[in-house]
């Protein structure tokens, strides 16, 4: 993207910004106002549920893993809509991850080789278009999220 | 914040003749359903309790955690050779169960007369 370019798609980029307590259930905030940013924007119904399932589960993720439930501490969400995509980033004050889960195999769940959890990072790389951790080195971690408007289907 | 999960247990006679245990389910499915989900499966009969049917007609939100709780169950109910079968889910969680495998191990219908018209 030429410069010009960029500098203009920022400048269409309308952001939306959310601060959560550490509270399970609070996701659903998250949730609702990530799908009327999508629907303003004209996101299919279908990738609106993609959004907002992989958007609580980036939430409960900063809620119980990187903000250990301690609801002294928020989670943060901000939503950037830009003119093709949008962008969801989810900020908490863990140290992020130092590797990727492996990916849940039913098979094994099924019989008793791994815990039935562990499914919520791969449901969000599933339904979103991007995703990406990044472990802060000031002591916050984001998850980044994006969903790209496909227009051509709507 | 969350809704409370709310779950009723039914008997019905399949159209072939089999006795379906339907555990249906009201609310959201998240990590505080444990009781609503494994609690009302775990007190039922395991002796004459063999087709299993999952509601979820009447649930809007399940996350990872309430997936959890819904593999959970399908485990101990394939250890106690119980058939679990699911009905009701939205086109999103119908992908949602299929992505995470799910399906493998639990048919899932469209509506409980399609259910039970398959058993």
């Amino acid at each position: 993207m030429s410069d010009a370019k960029a500098a203009a798609a920022k400048a269409k980029t309308t952001t939306v910004e959310l601060r959560l307590p550490s509270r399970m259930g609070y996701e659903k905030v998250a949730m609702s106002t990530a799908a009327s940013v999508a629907k303003l924007m004209g996101f299919r119904e279908d990738r609106i549920e993609d959004l907002k399932t992989a958007i609580a589960e980036a939430c409960i993720n900063a809620i119980e893993h990187g903000n250990r439930l301690n609801e002294k501490l928020s989670v943060g969400v901000v939503l950037s809509a830009g003119e093709n995509a949008l962008e969801v980033k989810v900020m908490d004050d863990g140290v992020g991850m130092k590797k990727q889960p492996a990916k849940p195999d039913i098979d094994r769940k099924m019989h008793g080789e791994e815990g039935p959890r562990g499914m919520g990072m791969f449901l969000i790389q599933a339904l979103v278009d991007e995703a990406e951790w990044v472990a802060g080195t000031d002591g916050h971690s984001y998850v980044r999220l994006v969903i790209r408007l496909d227009k051509e289907a709507a | 914040m969350q809704s409370e999960t709310k779950s009723r247990v039914d008997q019905l006679t399949t159209p072939a003749g089999h006795s379906a245990t339907i555990l249906r389910f009201e609310g959201d499915i998240a990590s505080t359903s444990k009781d609503a989900v494994l609690g009302a499966y775990q007190a039922l009969p395991k002796a004459t309790t063999k087709l299993i049917l999952l509601d979820f007609t009447k649930v809007d939100y399940i996350n990872s955690s309430g997936i959890a709780l819904v593999i959970q169950l399908m485990i101990e109910a394939s250890n106690s050779d119980q058939k679990v079968y699911a009905f009701g889910l939205s086109a999103h969680f119908t992908k949602v169960f299929t992505m995470v495998g799910i399906t493998k191990y639990a048919q899932l219908f469209a509506d409980q007369d399609a259910a039970l018209g398959a058993l």
